[in-house]
């Protein structure tokens, strides 16, 4: 009888020490929601250089309206997409996805108008700013690796045995990655 | 039974080197890694003692790689994650700084790309690598297959710009671990020492989880034993840059900040 109770408690210990990878579903569902604000703060370090690129624009190359108005409202509509981090559906994620893509595409645009004007190459700020938003265009591809990553083994671990079981019962499913845009695989079309 | 574990050897051997794109953490580590061979031996040197002695003294730390190719990476990308791979800088300040220098072979374009971790990019910014370092310093002399004296000029620029940002406080024991480590294992070996003879004496129970200061003491013996051990080689100057010198890789992070070009 006495060591029957001692197993009943080691067993009881073992599981509660254990925690059958609870703690440690929450933790990485954690890591995942991380990740995912800085995807959304290297965003936003993009649409924070914005104005200052198109003041700077601005100034030399006055013809081009049309192209940087679509900068400014790519921008705003950008910038009005929020995704709730604790609600991380593959719906909310496609939509900030395409605001975003679609503020990539007018940037582009405007990075071709600009070889057509020497004066503005050779400004100084213009060069820094155009540092900036290469260094921002690249954390951008980093953090959304990084997002994927987390995301995979937070995949990876709630779908492995025995978990499997149980993960959904405390509400842990399985998360979006974050994939790159339709289209983004083929290569812009250059016009001469 | 001997055939079966070199072959294991031989497959896990060719398995890592198919994988091997971005090259692997350098054992023993280092700071300089010529792997495209344009550096001379007193040049390598030079800079890796320079390098780790800054290190030591602002636990920033600086890697410097040139490599043959850039295996069909974008050289933003390849820059930040050999310094993933590798944790330049120290866990939590993010302090590490990684340039990768591709040079100009045949008709291919050489290129150049400074990474910084998270924690350096607010001291120093995209632009400033890009104009001042990038652009003024490294790239002109890069263009007359200076590669140390590029390399040098930049150096020197970042280490003046960094030299404030981050302080040794932690880091210097963690290079000096030899010497302070000595103190709490005196006191571990005392506490070991009081709770085996209590327990010799009541001897009645036997717990695993008694021993722990055991197994915590042989853990801090060794690894005092092996940081101490290479420290002493780099500060009698026998040559050998062990991995002590600027006291290992410390698992930082990098989020794609930094600058480059191509020339």
């Amino acid at each position: 009888m006495k060591r029957f109770r001692i197993v009943l408690i080691a067993l009881v210990s073992v599981v509660l020490f254990s925690s059958c990878g609870y703690n440690k579903m929450v933790e990485m569902d954690e890591q995942v929601t991380a990740s995912w604000a800085q995807v959304e703060n290297v965003y936003q370090r993009r649409a924070d250089l914005i104005p200052n690129l198109v003041n700077t624009v601005k100034g030399y190359a006055e013809h081009e309206q049309e192209t940087l108005t679509g900068v400014i409202e790519a921008r705003s509509k950008a910038t009005s997409v929020n995704v709730d981090p604790t609600k991380l559906n593959a719906q909310s994620l496609q939509q900030f996805n395409q605001a975003q893509e679609g503020l990539s595409s007018a940037l582009s645009k405007l990075m071709v108008v600009v070889e057509r004007y020497p004066d503005l190459k050779a400004n100084q700020n213009f060069l820094e700013l155009q540092a900036q938003l290469e260094g921002t265009e690249n954390r951008i591809a980093v953090e959304r690796r990084k997002f994927n990553q987390t995301t995979q083994s937070y995949n990876a671990y709630i779908r492995k045995f025995p978990r499997v079981i149980y993960a959904g019962w405390f509400g842990f499913e399985k998360k979006t990655y974050f994939e790159a845009q339709q289209g983004a695989e083929q290569a812009p079309e250059v016009q001469f | 039974m001997k055939k079966s574990i070199i072959l294991l050897i031989a497959l896990i051997v060719s398995a890592t080197s198919i994988l091997a794109q971005i090259p692997e953490r350098p054992q023993p580590e280092r700071l300089v890694n010529d792997f495209a061979h344009v550096l001379s031996d007193g040049e390598k040197q030079n800079m890796e003692s320079a390098l780790a002695q800054f290190a030591r003294k602002t636990s920033t730390q600086i890697v410097v790689v040139t490599v043959p190719d850039l295996e069909g990476y974008d050289r933003a990308d390849y820059a930040q994650r050999l310094g993933e791979n590798w944790g330049v800088g120290q866990k939590g300040n993010d302090n590490g700084l990684v340039v990768v220098v591709k040079p100009k072979t045949g008709n291919s374009r050489g290129e150049v790309f400074i990474a910084t971790g998270y924690g350096l990019e607010g001291v120093l910014p995209d632009a400033i690598l890009n104009t001042t370092i990038v652009n003024e310093e490294m790239i002109p002399r890069f263009k007359q297959n200076d590669y140390y004296g590029g390399l040098a000029a930049g150096l020197n620029v970042i280490m003046d710009i960094t030299r404030g940002e981050y302080t040794a406080a932690n880091y210097q024991e963690k290079v000096n671990a030899g010497g302070s480590a000595g103190i709490p294992f005196v006191i571990i070996f005392f506490v070991l020492l009081i709770t085996l003879f209590g327990k010799s004496r009541r001897g009645r129970f036997y717990s695993p989880g008694r021993s722990l200061p055991f197994w915590l003491a042989m853990g801090m013996l060794s690894g005092s034993q092996r940081s101490s051990g290479s420290f002493g080689n780099f500060s009698s100057g026998s040559g050998s840059f062990g991995g002590g010198g600027f006291g290992g890789f410390g698992g930082g992070s990098f989020g794609g900040g930094g600058a480059g070009g191509s020339w």
